[in-house]
């Protein structure tokens, strides 16, 4: 699948900006500043934009607790996820839903999800409106390893494919749910192989690979938009920070992290890709670097004295207050 | 001099003891110990707070990490407790009984009364509940009213460390299904917690104040709550009497009339959301059982109906806090003859 020099662009731009959205959410964590619980998606960056690269505002995605990857992916806006995470009133959803259920569904962005699992049968359903009105949209849950095994997910993935739906189950295996590998918990080799139980293509990708994904995530979403039904995407990458912030990660071997960003960092990869293969400059892609590092560090510096939520906005958005 | 624990060592404590004493007892859940199949370091969790840490290294295979699984693990808990074991699951937060609700409801509840009586389910699903850690509105809920609905099962929601010990023990000696509801706000709260293991029965409210003015019922972290009005109010000459339920479910009615009894004003304080909790249902049981000893109307003080917001300011608003408390007992005081 040949990209053009805007497209590269794109790629490289979006992946740039979740690594260093997630790179200053660490760093401004430490800080105490942030509440609540933090997922990072630094790592998996190739993963999610080489999926949503593909989408527009008709096709809808469904996340995870790990979601501010998916989110800008899909085009949400940046400022207004990071004054979100802040708690700030003009955040994304109000301040009223945080980290991990950041949603905006203008973007098709169906939400971050605080429960595992929780995304799969929602993705049915917005495949189910799609086909049913026609739109010729799809609809993509992004799963973690862990979350793969959750009975929501076996049963999205039947339901999917009984009915013939336009879903792709996106696995992203980082090898780990929450402290537990993923090759303990997953009884088979792979995810993707679970596919064929469910009469669906399973295909095993390196996630660090923009141009894998892109490439995978290309044919699957073809198929559903032609009416060819679901596919489950097993892409295999890792986390560079904890389950959430402050994790101490015991449990990952010792250096694991710094050898990963050594060899596997798929921004390095799509770096040397494209500059080796002449169709982007250096220069290109260290002018996107300084500039998304400006954005994020105007989205902080925004959210930071954003104003909170006031006490009237306790009692709003629901049907009835008592 | 007593010894002090935090009221997540009283339930690690809890659990040890029994592991020692009943080799039945075995702990399953997420990351329960963690670093399963890592190349790193095994019991690296002990659960996301750490509060089952440690006993994999005591206890080992007894110690069961899970696949994210609510469903077949919490219901095969269910089942080896039908069967021989006296498991203890961790449902690591109340919100995720939504994946799983069916084995606890209309399975583990189900079993003993369905079965005619020929059915023991001693099953413990540990499950931390509660606002204030600005995890939002799918980590946050008060659920345990929807326990206490349903017949069958006991739900316990203690509010101090020597609680906690005391009614985790009785739970896993118990024989029927306990959803035991940790406050996560309370976990690193020192008090008392003496060293030998002790049981507390379940449905004994606990008087945690006593006063002649306004009785407060409540329990889990509303204790607190509660505790810092009625000092507030007795700098005002207002005597407050504080109800700990300790359990939902069964629920200590005695107590509660009693108390409502001495003081004929009654306030009643729940986290939960204002519908069908547990303010509602002792408010209505003392309008039936002793309406002749109240001097005036009930106040509850609930939170908003509303899902748990994130922000720190909201949640700071949704949360019932001891000004509202003084307010409701005011009122109360005001309206009554
Ligand atoms: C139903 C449910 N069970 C458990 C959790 C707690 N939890 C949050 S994230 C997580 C691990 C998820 O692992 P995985 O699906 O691999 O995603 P990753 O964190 O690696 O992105 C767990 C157990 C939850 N949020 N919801
Ligand atoms: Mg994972």
């Amino acid at each position: 699948m040949q990209l053009s020099r805007d497209e590269l662009l794109k790629a490289y731009t979006t992946m740039r900006t979740i690594r260093e959205f997630e790179e200053r959410l660490h760093v401004e964590f430490a800080t105490g500043e942030i509440p609540g619980f933090v997922h990072l998606y630094a790592g998996e960056e190739a993963s999610g934009v080489g999926v949503c690269m593909h989408l527009d505002d008709r096709d809808r995605i469904a996340s995870t607790h790990r979601g501010h990857g998916h989110c800008i992916a899909k085009g949400c806006d940046v400022d207004g996820m990071m004054a979100e995470i802040y708690g700030r009133k003009d955040g994304l959803c109000a301040g009223k839903g945080g980290s991990m259920h950041i949603a905006d569904l203008d973007k098709g962005m169906m939400g971050a999800n605080g429960i595992v699992g929780g995304g799969p049968p929602l993705i049915c359903g917005a495949g189910l409106a799609a086909k049913q009105l026609g739109t010729g949209g799809v609809a993509i849950a992004f799963v973690g390893d862990g979350g793969s095994n959750q009975g929501t997910t076996f049963e999205s993935l039947n339901l999917a494919s009984v009915w013939n739906l336009p879903c792709i189950f996106v696995i992203e295996n980082n090898g780990y749910a929450e402290s537990t590998s993923s090759k303990w918990s997953i009884a088979c080799d792979d995810a993707a192989d679970r596919a064929s139980g469910f009469n669906m293509p399973g295909v095993v990708i390196d996630g660090h690979d923009f141009f894998a994904v892109y490439e995978a995530a290309g044919e699957a979403i073809k198929r559903a938009r032609e009416g060819g039904g679901p596919s489950l995407l097993e892409c295999k990458l890792n986390r560079y920070y904890g389950h959430f912030e402050g994790d101490a990660q015991t449990y990952r071997g010792p250096d694991e992290v710094k050898k990963l960003r050594e060899s596997r960092d798929c921004l390095a990869m799509f770096r040397e890709r494209v500059t080796e293969a002449g169709l982007l400059d250096a220069s290109d892609l260290d002018a996107i670097d300084s500039e998304a590092e400006a954005q994020i560090d105007g989205a902080v510096a925004k959210a930071k004295v954003a104003p909170p939520p006031t006490a009237a906005d306790l009692l709003t958005d629901v049907y009835v207050s008592y | 001099m007593a010894r002090t624990a935090t009221y997540q060592q009283a339930i690690n404590e809890a659990l040890a003891q029994e592991m020692e004493r009943d080799e039945t007892v075995v702990v399953m859940g997420e990351d329960v110990a963690g670093g399963l199949g890592t190349d790193g370091e095994r019991d690296a969790w002990g659960g996301p707070l750490g509060i089952t840490k440690g006993l994999y290294g005591k206890y080992g295979d007894r110690v069961m990490d899970t696949p994210i699984s609510e469903s077949a693990f919490i219901g095969a808990a269910v089942g080896a407790a039908t069967a021989g074991l006296r498991p203890v699951a961790e449902l690591m937060f109340i919100d995720f009984m939504g994946v799983c609700f069916d084995q606890i409801f209309n399975q583990a509840a189900k079993f003993r009364y369905m079965f005619g009586g020929k059915a023991e389910t001693p099953v413990v699903i540990r499950t931390m509940y509660g606002a204030g850690l600005r995890a939002a509105a799918q980590h946050s809920q008060c659920l345990y009213p929807v326990f206490t609905h349903i017949p069958g099962l006991k739900v316990v929601t203690p509010a101090t460390p020597y609680d906690a010990k005391g009614l985790l023990i009785q739970a896993i000696r118990d024989n029927d299904p306990v959803i035991f509801c940790e406050h996560k706000g309370l976990y690193t709260l020192e008090g008392d917690v003496p060293e030998e293991p002790y049981a507390l029965p379940f449905g004994e409210a606990n008087i945690v104040r006593e006063g002649d003015d306004v009785s407060i019922v409540t329990l889990g972290r509303m204790v607190h709550v509660a505790d810092e009005a009625a000092s507030a109010l007795a700098n005002d000459g207002i005597e407050c009497e504080i109800v700990d339920l300790r359990t939902t479910s069964p629920l200590d009615e005695d107590t509660v009339i009693e108390t409502v009894e001495n003081t004929g004003r009654l306030v009643v304080l729940d986290e939960a959301h204002p519908r069908c909790n547990m303010a509602t249902d002792i408010a209505a049981m003392v309008c039936e059982k002793a309406f002749d000893s109240l001097k005036g109307p009930i106040k509850q003080v609930t939170a908003p109906h509303t899902p748990v917001p994130f922000s720190d300011t909201l949640e700071d608003l949704y949360i019932p806090d001891a000004a509202a408390v003084q307010k409701a007992v005011k009122a109360v005081m005001e309206s009554s003859k």
